[in-house]
């Protein structure tokens, strides 16, 4: 938080950038979402893929990059935004050139999705519309979590037998719609690798999987296994996790929304 | 003989009962055996029967054909370094199982899996004899494997570096080093049809390989037709060690070091070494599945680590006891 106010005095101890890039997926939609007309420069290539991103449609509207530093040199921005998971050398390398540059980490909560929204309005300037924004988005986050009476219990499996556990974003998607995240009474809490016959004998109510990819892939063939099949058989299985699960942005509301719908549809509550 | 046949059979059924009672979850003994056998016991039973079950199965399995293809190969080659894995004969599978599940193939049909890793390795072992010749060198059989080799293994990599998936290119490592991790029946029933016709063609050549011992001449004296017994040999291999390459990946090191620990036990006569290799195969391949689930479990170490780890240097002891026979 300290290092963010130092950055963002820096860079914004002057006017409001007027040409800026954004060189991550996450930060791409917080800017398109936020950014004045013709404030935005550029996004990354990520933004226009349909199943990483939640804005696919808008990004096209924007010049795309690839994160290497030489094509944002030539795009001369005055403000460059990465993730903390961006190319560390792209990084060094602007800020050498002179270039401001301001890191966003990536939101693992609620508060985190916030704080994010908060930081790009500052760090563009538009901190009115930021405001707006999260105070719609607790809005919203205050209507979604209802009393649920019953939680079902639920387990995120990706390609690989990888899951999430409760300190991710995906897992306080999962919380926030009412579901119990059962990897984390399997002792799997911190996310990684649960071995298939853990989650055989975990029995969940429900299994919630990532959309797969094109093309075929061994680590994806886990999900076709007869025991994810049994445990998606007659439950709830037209769940999967899409774009609106991948970054803090409010497009997470729309994940809990749809998330909140299958959880009514196993426990019968509502309507 | 007896006796280490009892002996052999002994061990790989009590490692096939261990590898199905061991494994990341926990459970006790009595209650996975009886949701094995009696069922209906909801996940329990789902959990023994669709995967610690494949599991152990196909580690027998695939154990098995590679000890038996590896005493085989050895037998006609007249050479203790003839190893499906070294010389390029599961890396060619690997390649048509590749090609297979990236075209598409193995989606629309489902004994294209197998049947193109069978290919693959039948191209294999046709190219890695027809290079190194009936009575090639050491050198040039163990060149050829490597020139086979590293251009199953370039291609394997190109094309699935090619594939739209993101994952695909991570699964190199699968496709080199081998996996038993979260197979199930299905993938039993895929390779089982094929390993039995190996199975079949392989143990019926016995006699053929003791009587080559004699000499190529000695051997067509005695009524084998030697270029029939090569046909076999071929098909046969091609058979074991595809189908299992298909579902396992290529798993190297196997058909080395148990033809090579067994034959003084079996008085050096290749057609007891058959049998006695297969055996042998799938006690190796069981306890090098079940020691990668006690090492590291759920980090899915590759068999392929562990086989090399004991095989490379017997490997290197065989390379440098041929030398000195040599010169």
């Amino acid at each position: 938080m300290v290092v963010w106010g130092l950055l963002v005095s820096q860079a914004t101890a002057n006017e409001a950038p007027e040409r800026v890039v954004s060189m991550n997926l996450c930060t791409d939609q917080l800017a398109m979402l936020l950014a004045g007309p013709g404030q935005l420069a550029s996004v990354t290539y990520i933004a226009t893929d349909p199943r990483a991103s939640a804005m696919a449609e808008e990004a096209k509207n924007y010049h795309i990059n690839r994160g290497l530093a030489e094509e944002i040199f030539l795009l001369e921005p005055d403000l460059v935004i990465a993730g903390a998971f961006s190319t560390q050398a792209t990084v060094a390398m602007l800020k050498r050139l002179g270039i401001p540059v301001v890191v966003f980490d990536p939101a693992y909560s609620m508060p985190d999705v916030r704080d994010r929204i908060a930081q790009m309005g500052d760090v563009l300037q538009r901190t009115q519309a930021a405001r707006d924004m999260i105070d719609d988005f607790d809005a919203r986050l205050r209507a979604l979590s209802e009393e649920v009476t019953h939680s079902p219990r639920a387990v995120l499996y990706y390609a690989n037998g990888y899951t999430s556990g409760d300190k991710t974003l995906a897992g306080e998607i999962l919380t926030a719609a009412g579901f119990e995240n059962a990897a984390i009474e399997a002792g799997y809490g911190s996310g990684g690798k649960l071995p298939l016959e853990v989650l055989a004998l975990t029995d969940p109510d429900a299994v919630i999987t990532g959309r797969p990819y094109p093309g075929a892939s061994r680590s994806e063939a886990i999900l076709d296994h007869p025991v994810v099949q049994d445990l998606r058989e007659g439950r709830e299985s037209g769940t999967l996790t899409d774009h609106d699960w991948v970054c803090g942005t409010p497009f997470v509301l729309r994940a809990i929304e749809a998330l909140s719908t299958v959880r009514r549809d196993i426990t019968g509550d509502g309507e | 003989m007896i006796r280490l046949m009892a002996l052999l059979v002994a061990i790989v059924v009590a490692l096939f009962a261990a590898s199905l009672l061991v494994g990341p979850a926990k459970v006790s003994v009595a209650d996975s055996l009886s949701a094995l056998f009696a069922g209906d016991k909801g996940p329990l039973t789902l959990f023994m029967r669709e995967i610690r079950l494949p599991r152990a199965i196909l580690a027998a399995m695939i154990g098995a054909s590679l000890g038996l293809a590896g005493a085989a190969m050895q037998g006609y080659l007249r050479n203790p370094l003839a190893e499906p894995g070294l010389i390029g004969v599961s890396g060619s599978a690997a390649l048509g199982a590749v090609l297979a599940i990236h075209t598409g193939l193995s989606a629309t049909f489902a004994l294209g899996l197998p049947l193109a890793a069978l290919t693959g390795a039948f191209l294999g072992v046709v190219l890695v004899m027809s290079l190194a010749g009936p009575r090639g060198t050491s050198l040039t059989l163990i060149l050829a494997g490597i020139a086979i080799s590293a251009l199953a293994a370039a291609i394997t990599s190109f094309v699935l570096n090619l594939s739209p998936n993101p994952f695909a290119a991570n699964e190199i490592v699968f496709w080199m080093m081998g996996s038993l991790t979260d197979r199930s029946m299905t993938h039993v029933w895929l390779a089982l049809p094929f390993m039995a016709l190996g199975f079949a063609v392989l143990a019926r050549l016995g006699r053929g390989l003791d009587a080559l011992t004699l000499g190529e001449d000695a051997a067509l004296a005695m009524g084998i037709r030697v270029d029939r017994l090569r046909l076999q040999l071929v098909i046969g291999t091609a058979c074991v060690v595809g189908a299992g390459t298909a579902v396992a990946g290529a798993i190297g090191f196997v058909g080395l070091v148990i033809p090579h620990i067994l034959r003084p036990l079996v008085g050096a006569h290749p057609s007891r070494l058959l049998w006695a290799s297969a055996l042998g195969g799938a006690a190796m391949l069981l306890a090098a599945d079940i020691a990668v689930r006690v090492v590291l479990p759920g980090r899915d170490l590759k068999l392929g680590v562990l086989t090399a780890l004991v095989g490379a240097p017997l490997f290197l002891h065989l390379i440098l006891k041929l030398r000195r026979e040599r010169i």
